[in-house]
């Protein structure tokens, strides 16, 4: 049941993704890349992350392809659509993608036995008693808790640095 | 119960059609989405392992990716209105300010 439900959205992703990277306008791009970003969510779920699949929904698709939609809609659409939508080097990168692609898919069927659990110790174990999202919590706020700073030091200053690019000079 | 192997290779799967998307396309917004996805097909590796090993590290890790993104999205698409207010294109071809 588990495995028909990963095939499902794996297939939905993969066809989305496909025509995110494909579209013409960049309006429909994005809307695809919103429907592979859900489906992404619910294999989050499928993998009991909650807390990152909610995340997923709430940052990715509230924020930040928000985001996108309003700069498309800020620069000219219209002029973009008739115009070829590869550069001239495109040959070469379809090339070099299927050689990337056969590169992991070697190293990831390779390396299929080395990722076993024999003799691991798996210190938080998520079971039936805390919440996915109370351990992620815990963790980010007792072992994580410098990186989790400079976290928000980094947003601290990407959101400067957005206001610095777009303000127009006097 | 899925196997690990499998979220594996559909990560891969969605990595390359985003570094394929970064290559080949000349519209800068659709190059900052085709990131986006390469973000997020990681994302799905991290969790994917912290489901094999069942420890939690691998989603906050993730969390910190999404907050990267999330960053790198917002300078990302404040260049990309500056760079059209100067030279009115987001055709990376047609952006040369640096060759000299």
């Amino acid at each position: 049941m588990e495995l028909i439900l990963f095939y499902i959205l794996a297939a939905i992703l993969v066809v989305f993704s496909i025509l995110t990277v494909t579209a013409h306008s960049p309006v429909r791009s994005a809307v695809y890349l919103i429907s592979a970003l859900l489906v992404m969510a619910g294999l989050f779920f499928l993998l009991e992350a909650e807390f990152l699949g909610a995340v997923q929904v709430l940052v990715y698709v509230g924020g930040i392809m928000v985001l996108f939609l309003f700069v498309i809609m800020l620069v000219n659409v219209r002029e973009v659509e008739n115009q070829p939508r590869a550069n001239r080097q495109w040959r070469t990168a379809v090339v070099l993608g299927v050689v990337l692609s056969c590169e992991l898919l070697f190293f990831v069927v390779q390396g299929a036995s080395i990722f076993s659990t024999e003799g691991l110790e798996s210190h938080l174990i998520v079971d039936g008693q805390t919440l996915n999202t109370e351990s992620v919590g815990n963790l980010l706020f007792s072992k994580y808790l410098l990186p989790f700073e400079i976290a928000s030091v980094l947003l601290l200053v990407a959101m400067v640095g957005a206001v610095v690019l777009t303000v127009k000079e006097r | 119960m899925v196997e690990t192997g499998h979220y594996l290779v559909l990560s891969s799967i969605v990595f390359t059609i985003g570094v394929i998307g970064v290559l080949t396309r000349r519209n800068v917004i659709i190059i900052l989405m085709s990131i986006e996805l390469m973000l997020n097909s990681v994302n799905l590796n991290l969790i994917a392992f912290s489901d094999h090993l069942q420890d939690v590290s691998g989603q906050v890790f993730a969390v910190f990716v999404i907050t990267v993104a999330a960053a790198e999205a917002a300078v990302g698409l404040g260049i990309i209105i500056a760079l059209f207010s100067n030279k009115e294109t987001v055709n990376v071809d047609e952006i040369d300010l640096m060759k000299g």
